[in-house]
């Protein structure tokens, strides 16, 4: 299944700490109130642990945590 | 909600009523809209309100008997409107007759037997209905006319029979046939009947064909032959009984509306329809529409010259409408103010908010952000309580599983916190085995004010056997939630534990009389426990004030200031303990003055009904709106409501706690007790510091969890950024720790030393960046978190 491209710009300068890896775009699936999302966001190409910034967290993904509390 | 309790909250709210004009007029013109677009200037709007309502509108606007001028609230304030003035003044400027377009016929007939205003008027209907009217008729132009009231003295009068004939040729063009001449026998209402017509005998006719005939039905016009209708010719005024400008004769309104009945009546009966169903409101009615005229200057009429009013009067004489509607809650509550209706179109929106099967439910933000707090109610003359309203909504939301989790959780995650065992107290005084009294400061006051709640606790000790009669002592302490974020969130179950927690606490300590500081808690406790006694801090207060002067409170500063008193809303029905603390207020001597909105018409601070939680922007815009009626009264507030002082303070007006005032000293300044608001994270502190003092750290508490001890600075960025997001330093020191023992962050190589650090400890997902310091402490520097997770990383997780 495609993924949602749902973050401009570059997160390469961020580093995984215990992996020592640079975050890299990844498919990501996303949950919430039963509803499940395919997108890609930055990620530990080793451990997988994902980067939710604080644009995306305040801004989009609020907005789509309001709708669905609201379905 | 079903239909019939959707009827019934939907008849309370009298917005859509007609205004008095309108209901007093037979033919209801729509006087409220004619006005305002004459005071725009708009005549050719205003002449479309008359077109639409007015048969014959060349004719019948110029001769207008205005029966809605009396009705009109103006009298109340200067004079009623003088709409026939300004229906002439449009129709002069631009009445030009009404557009006949071929109407589509049905192949229903009917004929009508005389020509007076009620025939034509009843010929005008039913052609436009598509109904083949055929009209007989003796009457001439000045015949007609000469049975009307008219306006005497008026430069329009001359003009009059040619605007009959405009539109009598405007019937012909309809498609109404004319038959000139002597009135056909009875025996041809017979043959037209059998042939499946419907016949209107005219006023003026009436005499010929039914002078011995019972009268027609007053609703219907209907006779004893199906199908034959007619109407008696109403009374008419002498010159003693007619008002000063008219002429005798028959009310045009009347008479038009006489000829609209009957066509109603014939429309129905030619399509077998019932003739009586849903007419109660046909002719004159009243309604029961509220306007207020609080703020309405008095205007006298503009007096209308016999060539009829300049553009200039009509305008100004139409600028005097007070354009009737009701509106007094939302003119009140900027909540109900918010979504662009009133509570008639809101009950409608909640009702289909609760029916949706699939699909998104745009009323539930609605729905939770209402204050709950009776304003609405209280201004309504029918009572409207937008808050019981919603109320029921989020029960039928919580009971159905459709109550948006993140709207509450937060006030009800505090709400938890402060009924655990790190801030609940259940005390005895000192050194006393029992208590008649237990003092329930509130969980809000334990967490804005702890000092006070300790200094109040102690007065109470002191002041409260001094003001009983039976010499009895023992003040006990309880601190605990009273439930209300749990009624408010329309969570039932919980709201009924937290009492009956409050309730084992009672019984356990040998069921004192409580005396609670904060209003909201003595309606919540009064109405969730009746049995138990409830009393106020603040009417004892006022009773020890009256019994024993100031000597039980010291030597206060004697407030002079430009102080404002708030009111909070849960003393709305609480008149006495409102009188109570403005009979402390003076006993003390603080001066203090009332905003326009007090007392049982008081404001909510934007707290209420936990609006702050559903709808931050609506509560921040609350609490400004309130603050700023109280500067205009005052430099200072002062209230009796812990939370409503705080949200004040934030929202810029230095609010002092009553009991800043009380416990204060001649050397204590205004700002001394308008202390800034805590955050949520130091409420908590205050509420856990609070309870170990009063309780001493006993043998079997918890030990605090290690994420608790760990250093932690903020930047001011961050700290706001926790307020604003609600994110409490426990969420905080809970990521800063699980990072430290479990080594996963994310480094910034972009920003030197900046790490990014994530848990989810229940439900919410909390982000932290931070740097460490020279000594190893964590500064944090920015927060934010969400509710979506990740479930699935690529399959490396």
């Amino acid at each position: 299944m495609s993924s949602m491209k749902v973050l401009e710009g570059s997160y390469s300068g961020l580093r995984c700490a215990p992996c020592g890896k640079s975050l890299e775009p990844c498919a990501v699936e996303l949950e919430y109130m039963g509803s499940r999302f395919n997108v890609e966001l930055p990620a530990c190409p080793s451990c997988g642990a994902v980067f939710i910034p604080e644009e995306l967290a305040m801004g989009k993904m609020a907005q789509v945590e309001h709708l669905l509390e609201d379905k | 909600m079903d239909q019939s309790e959707l009827r019934q909250w939907e008849s309370r709210c009298t917005q859509e009523e007609p205004p008095r004009c309108r209901a007093a007029c037979p033919l209801h013109v729509d006087v409220r809209a004619f006005c305002t677009h004459m005071a725009e200037g708009d005549l050719r709007k205003a002449w479309g309100v008359l077109c639409r309502t007015l048969p014959l509108p060349t004719l019948l606007a110029r001769i207008c008997d205005q029966p809605c001028r009396n009705a009109c609230l103006r009298n109340e304030a200067g004079g009623g409107l003088h709409i026939a003035g300004l229906e002439r003044a449009c129709a002069e400027a631009s009445g030009r007759p009404a557009p006949a377009p071929p109407m589509p016929r049905r192949g229903l007939d009917a004929v009508i037997l005389g020509g007076d205003l009620a025939g034509l008027a009843a010929a005008w209907d039913l052609s436009r209905k598509g109904i083949t009217v055929a009209l007989h008729t003796l009457s001439t132009a000045e015949a007609i006319l000469d049975g009307l009231r008219r306006p005497a003295g008026h430069a329009i009068l001359d003009t009059l029979s040619a605007h009959l004939a405009e539109e009598v040729d405007t019937l012909r063009r309809m498609g109404v046939t004319f038959h000139e001449g002597p009135l056909p026998p009875s025996q041809a209402i017979d043959e037209w009947v059998a042939s499946g017509h419907a016949v209107f005998i005219a006023p003026v006719a009436y005499p010929l064909y039914c002078e011995e005939d019972q009268p027609p039905d007053v609703v219907t016009l209907g006779t004893a032959t199906p199908g034959v209708f007619a109407a008696i010719p109403p009374a008419r005024p002498g010159d003693s009984e007619g008002p000063d400008e008219t002429a005798p004769g028959h009310s045009p309104v009347e008479m038009a509306a006489l000829g609209r009945r009957a066509a109603t009546s014939m429309e129905r009966f030619l399509q077998k329809v019932s003739l009586v169903a849903g007419r109660e409101r046909e002719g004159v009615f009243s309604t029961r529409l509220f306007t207020s005229l609080a703020d309405v200057v008095p205007l006298s009429p503009v007096v209308e010259p016999p060539e009829g009013y300049t553009a200039d009067e009509a305008r100004r004489e139409a600028a005097r409408c007070i354009r009737c509607e009701c509106m007094e809650c939302v003119r009140h509550c900027a909540y109900l103010a918010e979504y662009g209706g009133y509570p008639k179109q809101y009950a409608r929106r909640i009702y289909n908010n609760e029916s949706i099967v699939m699909g998104t439910r745009q009323a539930n933000t609605m729905i939770d952000s209402c204050m709950m707090c009776g304003l609405c109610a209280t201004v309504c003359p029918e009572g409207f309580d937008m808050g019981a309203l919603c109320l029921d909504a989020r029960r039928s939301m919580v009971h159905r599983d459709k109550m948006p989790p993140s709207a509450h959780e937060f006030a009800l995650r505090d709400m938890a916190f402060a009924n655990s065992g790190t801030c609940v107290v259940a005390r005895h005084e000192a050194e006393k085995q029992n208590s008649t009294w237990l003092f329930f400061p509130g969980c809000q006051l334990t967490a804005s004010a702890p000092g006070l709640v300790e200094s109040t606790w102690c007065w109470l000790q002191r002041w409260l056997p001094a003001i009983d009669d039976a010499k009895r002592s023992g003040v006990g302490l309880l601190a605990h939630c009273c439930g209300a974020p749990a009624h408010w969130a329309g969570r039932e179950q919980l709201h009924q534990d937290t009492l009956h927690t409050v309730e084992s606490h009672w019984e356990e300590l040998g069921r004192p009389i409580l005396v609670t500081a904060c209003p909201s808690c003595a309606t919540t406790l009064r109405n969730g426990l009746p049995h138990i006694p409830v009393e106020t801090l603040w009417e004892k207060m006022a009773e020890v004030a009256d019994k024993h002067g100031l000597e039980p409170f010291g030597t206060p500063h004697p407030w002079k200031g430009d102080l404002v008193l708030h009111d909070p809303c849960g003393t709305r029905e609480d008149e006495p303990l409102r009188n109570a603390v403005r009979a402390l207020l003076v006993a003390l001597g603080v001066e203090y003055r009332e905003p326009a909105l007090t007392r049982e018409r008081t404001e909510c601070c934007g707290f209420g009904g936990l609006v702050a939680e559903a709808n931050p922007p609506l509560a921040d815009k609350l609490t400004r709106g309130r603050a700023e009626r109280l500067s205009t009264m005052g430099t200072h507030a002062v209230t009796y409501c812990a939370m409503c002082r705080d949200r004040l303070v934030k929202a810029g007006t230095p609010t002092a706690h009553m009991l800043n005032l009380f416990f204060s000293t001649p050397d204590t300044t205004l700002e001394d007790c308008t202390p800034p608001a805590p955050g949520y994270s130091q409420r908590r502190e205050n509420r856990v510091a609070l309870c170990e003092r009063l309780k001493g750290r006993s043998a079997d508490a918890q030990p605090a969890p290690a994420w608790a001890s760990i250093p932690v600075h903020y930047t001011e960025k961050a700290a706001a950024l926790m307020e604003e997001r609600r994110i409490l330093d426990s969420d905080v020191r809970k990521v800063l720790h699980h990072a430290m023992q479990s080594g996963r962050w994310i480094d910034d190589t972009g920003d030197e030393g900046v790490r990014i650090a994530c848990l989810r400890p229940v439900v919410v997902t909390y982000w932290v960046t931070y740097t460490i310091d020279a000594d190893g402490v964590p500064l944090v520097r920015n927060v934010w978190c969400h509710r979506m997770h990740v479930i699935d990383a690529g399959g490396r997780q």
